[in-house]
């Protein structure tokens, strides 16, 4: 399960998409608006996305990490829009039977969003203005080049 | 016959254009690094768009390389901070 959404993201929920009777190991990760960049005190983030594409791409990433995982119990939620400090901007849930593939799979989500998913942050700064992230260069997905 | 496509501009690159959208026509055959390359021609602020910028065709990702079709709809991805 991936999506895109606006309202806050309530953890429980996310944790609810994943986890089963054949399951020992439930993962969740939290990205979270922290109080400051570059040394600059931040009171806010507000994300933006190329949501006709983003959407799918999260869809994918997901997709690769149950490969990874072996199972289909993986949640991704991205949120969008104004979030202050210390709101969730990702979260990611993971479960299956043993903890090594919970790991991988995890932290091959939150990476990939890192490195291809089209969306964007401006950080509002508490000294007034604001300003665009500075981004990673996207990588496409390694299978992308083959497949045009 | 030209070819007729939409440009789609995110974040820096929004800033950049002054609107998120932008109808172009480019001469048959044009690709994607032509699109690239006109924009830029065009001065003022878009020329400081980079002349190899990410691109998406149809909302994946593709190359500067790939021949545009009429009805194209190509983004200008900037560095993604997503997270």
């Amino acid at each position: 399960m991936s999506a895109l959404v606006r309202e806050p993201i309530e953890t429980e929920r996310v944790l609810a998409h994943v986890g089963d009777a054949a399951d020992g190991a439930t993962l969740l990760f939290l990205g979270v608006v922290r109080d400051h960049a570059d040394g600059r005190t931040v009171t806010g983030i507000r994300y933006e996305a190329y949501e006709e594409m983003a959407a799918p791409v999260l869809a994918d990433i997901a997709d690769e990490a149950c490969r990874l995982l072996g199972t289909d119990r993986i949640a991704v939620l991205h949120r969008l829009g104004d979030l202050t400090v210390g709101e969730v901007s990702v979260a990611v849930a993971v479960s299956s039977p043993h903890r090594s593939e919970a790991y991988e799979a995890s932290r091959y989500v939150i990476e990939q969003i890192k490195q291809r998913l089209p969306v964007w942050k401006k950080e509002c700064f508490a000294e007034g203005g604001e300003a665009w992230a500075e981004g990673t260069e996207p990588r496409p997905d390694p299978d992308s080049r083959s497949r045009t | 016959m030209p070819l007729a496509v939409r440009t789609l501009f995110f974040a820096a690159y929004r800033d950049l254009a002054g609107s998120s959208s932008l109808d172009l026509e480019l001469p048959e055959g044009a690709t994607v690094g032509d699109l690239v390359a006109s924009l830029r021609a065009r001065g003022g602020p878009l020329a400081e768009l980079p002349p190899r910028p990410a691109v998406a065709l149809n909302r994946s990702y593709a190359r500067l390389e790939d021949r545009l079709h009429t009805g194209d709809e190509v983004a200008l991805i900037p560095p993604v901070a997503g997270g």
